[in-house]
């Protein structure tokens, strides 16, 4: 910025801690909650500083479950684990060799097929969600975590990133390897993969975080309460009666829903920033 | 080792756009051939039909005795060095230049020893391990180089390697492109648009615009008898200057009424016709003052330091001439012209081919 | 733009395209062109059989008061929470583009929110504006209003706004920053020079430049609020009270569940879908007019 006077920047300052201080409340909140029993939290004086039944809680929510279901929370996490990495990986798959398709091959229905998949971005899964559901039951994938990802990875997402990236690849690259002797299969694996690692990173970090918050799609396809994401199961929990919601246990599974995404995200935070800003142009 | 012959080889586009136009050129074995031309003249088109990366729309392409035009790139036995290197920017120095030999099937041993034979030759053994965005330009090129060099190709293919360097790298890297050329005695072709470079690097020059070649000779041959117009203004710097003119007999022409003696002319032209005449600014001298049949009007003086150009006009067109320094007064207005007759070029204003001695 | 370097091969392209594909057309084009169909059959109240109807569903669809009401709903809520979360997280990134100590810190703070799950973010801010447990509920009630999100439906309304509008703000202030930083620092100087403060400023030279990328927050933000909020609905009011919080996604869930109005449920997927094409072919024009500058 062109000035440079300090009460301008302490105003930046306090707006933008004030900022940081709302979007983190809640979730204070919810950790705080997470170190109480069901009791003190339903009497409506949650203390703002930390309790002392954090380890009761965590083991109980991990391992046992709410009282009421009584699924553990450790195996919501697993299955949620696996239909975010199986989204993230089934997505770059398929979408990594058909760009690599329309991008490096000229074919007869090559623009039928780009747009075939193209037209897929419009539309997200809610408003087809009945029909797709039929599909899956008939197909017997419910409650398999085939159902659960399959119909989630049908997305032109991908397949726009790759191509995109690719067209930014020099031509002379491709006509070096093949002076080179490099066939389509070589340049695929030889150059273009280790050329694609960081725009493949940044597609996994997205679909990861994709796939660990879904919540429609599961909510449907999964009867058995062992398939059960966490995002649905936590759901399930205050639900019942609001005199039976173990609140405790309850928030404890929130913390504990949040905490593989925000990791990714803070941790992998220019790889999370490049993959949103590239999907969306 | 083996020389390239092309025959009649064109290239059209879709949309029926005609890139080249049937040219037929042979490369002799060892010789160091220069494409030269404007953009779009089809010259880095014509390049890589010879390497495989373009298919040939007529005519053949030889390498050796061999008819190349149905064989991959990869199978003509031929390395080529691109204006943007085209390095493998994941790959190191060693594993750019070792690719080709791998995806060959040459024992390691053997790819080893290639590799660090050619970067002994072009000095980049320190940068080895190095990653290609970890070395300056000159030192690409280099890489490029070698990545050449290691497989003992056939042919080496050039397409403006030069044109991404500063203008003192570019000078140097000239010379080493040269020397190497001369210690490895590989067939060479070379694609430039800089006129310096043609000249200075190749022993065959080859001209050319709009698709087909304007003239083939050695350096000296086309800067000394430029067959067309367009080579004339072409190749020199600054370029020939070109003024209208008439014929009045065998050896004259006249120029803006004045005549003016020709040694190299065709006979038999009519006099009165119409014809071009050109004159390189470096071969006009300064004539004593009422001597000559040829003043200009100087308007302006650039100082190049060893030279000063003097832009103005001669017979209403536009004229450059090229001095020593302190050889004519800077402040001179009039400026009266000798012409050496041996240095008069003329061109014929329809077709704007040479009228010289047949 | 088109690749000049090339394979041929004729019939890999089809191998490596034949994933995608497949799971497209079994996961995304069947079912697509089943909820037409669908829209048009009425179903027997056992589904055993089903009868083609024309437009009968639609027809009925639009004679639904609900429906209306579900549409308004949308409206209210995709415009307030679009609003709402532009604005602050346009402020938090003027403020964030300031050359700051710890900006990345701050940066990092306050794009984390991306990672919750919409369903998450719900069960945290009922959490929090609980009637009976709530932290914050608290203080409302001591200034006299009677705070109940469960029974109230403007109430209900105010905390899906807060909780979807939570959740947004990161990605927004995400886009408006990397919007700021697009803008040639010689511009904002040459501004500065010509004797423009800092507030002017902003409206003059800085929010025009931002335009583009405030439509394509806005399209994205009203897209978001219609399929991303189910999550928030479904954890927070569940569409209540009485339906007043049902959006239009929401109710093609509500209506088609357990084998419900599945022809009604498919009318209104239609219509959705046609709403989405809609506004993406808005933003696509409007892509298409940036590329041209």
């Amino acid at each position: 910025m062109v000035e440079n006077r300090r009460y301008r920047n302490l105003l930046a300052y306090l707006i933008l801690t004030i900022g940081i201080v709302i979007v983190a409340f809640p979730v204070y909140l919810a950790i705080m909650a997470s170190t109480f029993d069901a009791s003190t939290i339903i009497n409506g004086n949650m203390p703002l500083v930390p309790g002392d039944q954090a380890a009761d809680n965590y083991y109980r929510t991990l391992f046992i479950g709410g009282s009421a279901s009584r699924e553990p929370v450790g195996m919501m996490m697993f299955n949620s684990f696996v239909m975010a990495m199986g989204i993230a990986v089934g997505k770059i798959l398929i979408s990594v060799l058909s760009a690599f398709a329309v991008v490096y091959f000229r074919f007869p229905l090559r623009m039928t097929a780009f747009w075939i998949i193209f037209i897929t971005l419009m539309l997200p899964v809610e408003v087809r969600i009945y029909p797709t559901y039929k599909i899956v039951a008939d197909l017997g994938l419910l409650d398999t975590y085939t159902g659960l990802i399959l119909p989630l990875i049908a997305s032109a997402t991908g397949t726009l990133l790759f191509r995109q990236f690719f067209m930014t690849i020099p031509d002379e690259l491709l006509e070096a390897s093949k002076i080179d002797g490099a066939g389509a299969f070589r340049f695929f694996k030889d150059t273009l993969i280790p050329l694609s690692i960081t725009t493949i990173a940044a597609l996994f970090v997205i679909q990861f975080i994709y796939g660990w918050n879904q919540y429609l799609w599961p909510l449907l396809i999964t009867t058995q309460s062992s398939m059960q994401t966490i995002v649905i199961g936590i759901k399930k929990m205050i639900t019942t009666q609001d005199a039976l919601t173990e609140w405790n246990i309850a928030m404890t599974t929130a913390v504990l829903a949040m905490v593989p995404p925000v990791l990714v995200v803070i941790f992998m935070q220019r790889l999370f920033v490049k993959g949103l800003v590239e999907t969306e142009k | 080792m083996a020389g390239v012959t092309l025959d009649t080889v064109r290239k059209v586009y879709t949309g029926n756009v005609e890139a080249v136009k049937g040219v037929s050129l042979g490369i002799e074995d060892g010789s160091f051939c220069v494409l030269v031309g404007p953009s779009g003249c089809g010259k880095s088109t014509l390049l890589r039909m010879i390497a495989g990366l373009e298919t040939i729309s007529g005519g053949t392409v030889k390498i050796g005795d061999r008819v190349v035009n149905q064989v991959e790139p990869a199978d003509r036995d031929i390395a080529m060095v691109f204006q943007n290197y085209a390095l493998y920017p994941h790959m190191s120095v060693y594993d750019n230049m070792a690719y080709g030999l791998k995806n060959r099937g040459t024992p390691k041993d053997e790819i080893a020893k290639r590799v660090n034979e050619a970067a002994r030759i072009l000095a980049i053994e320190p940068f080895l391990a190095r990653k290609p965005r970890a070395l300056s330009g000159g030192q690409r090129q280099r890489v490029a180089m070698g990545r050449a060099i290691v497989r003992k190709p056939q042919v080496f293919l050039f397409d403006e390697p030069l044109s991404n360097l500063d203008a003192k790298l570019r000078v140097q890297m000239r010379v080493e492109i040269k020397r190497l050329q001369r210690t490895l005695g590989v067939t060479s072709i070379y694609v430039t648009h800089d006129q310096v470079e043609a000249m200075t690097l190749s022993d065959k020059l080859v001209v050319m615009s709009g698709g087909q070649i304007e003239q083939v000779g050695t350096p000296s041959e086309v800067y000394r008898r430029p067959e067309t117009r367009f080579v004339a203004t072409f190749i020199g710097s600054p370029p020939m200057n070109i003024l209208p003119g008439q014929v009045e007999g065998p050896g004259r022409v006249s120029v803006g009424g004045q005549s003016v003696a020709v040694t190299d002319m065709r006979e038999g032209l009519t006099p009165g016709s119409a014809i071009e005449v050109g004159l390189r600014p470096e071969d006009v001298q300064a004539g004593a003052a009422g001597s000559s049949a040829l003043t200009m009007n100087v308007d302006f003086v650039e100082e190049l330091g060893a030279t000063q150009l003097f832009h103005g006009k001669v017979a209403g067109s536009e004229f450059v001439v090229q001095a020593s320094t302190g050889q004519i007064p800077a402040d001179t207005r009039q400026l009266p012209l000798s012409i050496d007759p041996a240095n008069v070029h003329l061109f014929d204003p329809q077709t704007t081919k040479r009228l010289g001695r047949t | 733009m088109e690749k000049r370097a090339l394979f041929s091969s004729k019939i890999l392209p089809y191998m490596l395209l034949l994933p995608q594909l497949a799971i497209t057309l079994i996961f995304f084009y069947w079912p697509a062109s089943q909820a037409v169909w669908q829209s048009f059959l009425l179903e027997d109240a056992f589904g055993l059989s089903s009868e083609f109807v024309g437009f009968e569903n639609y027809r009925h669809l639009f004679q639904q008061p609900e429906y209306y009401r579900a549409m308004v709903t949308t409206a209210v809520f995709s415009s307030a929470v679009a609003v709402l979360s532009l604005a602050v997280s346009l402020l938090l990134a003027t403020q964030a583009d300031k050359q700051l100590r710890f900006s990345n810190g701050y940066k990092t703070l306050l794009i984390w929110p991306y990672a919750v799950a919409p369903a998450i973010a719900g069960v945290l801010w009922i959490f929090m504006f609980h009637p009976t447990l709530g932290t914050l509920s608290r203080p409302i009630k001591a200034i006299g209003i009677d705070w109940n999100p469960m029974l109230d439906a403007n109430h209900a309304m105010t905390l899906l706004v807060l909780s979807a509008t939570w959740k947004q703000i990161s990605y927004n202030f995400l886009f408006f920053l990397a919007g700021l930083q697009s803008i040639p620092k010689s511009v904002i100087e040459a501004a500065a020079i010509d004797g423009s403060g800092p507030i002017r400023r902003f409206w003059t030279i800085i929010f025009p430049l931002l335009s583009p990328t405030t439509f394509f927050l806005i399209v994205v933000n009203i897209v978001y609020v219609f399929f991303d909020t189910f999550g928030i609905i479904d954890a927070v009011t569940g569409g209540g009270p009485a339906g007043q919080t049902t959006t239009l996604v929401y109710k093609v869930y509500a209506d088609g569940r357990l084998g419900g109005d599945l022809g009604g449920s498919a009318a209104q997927s239609v219509i959705l879908m046609i709403i989405v094409i809609g506004l993406t072919a808005i933003q696509f024009k409007y892509v298409e007019r940036r590329v041209q500058y």
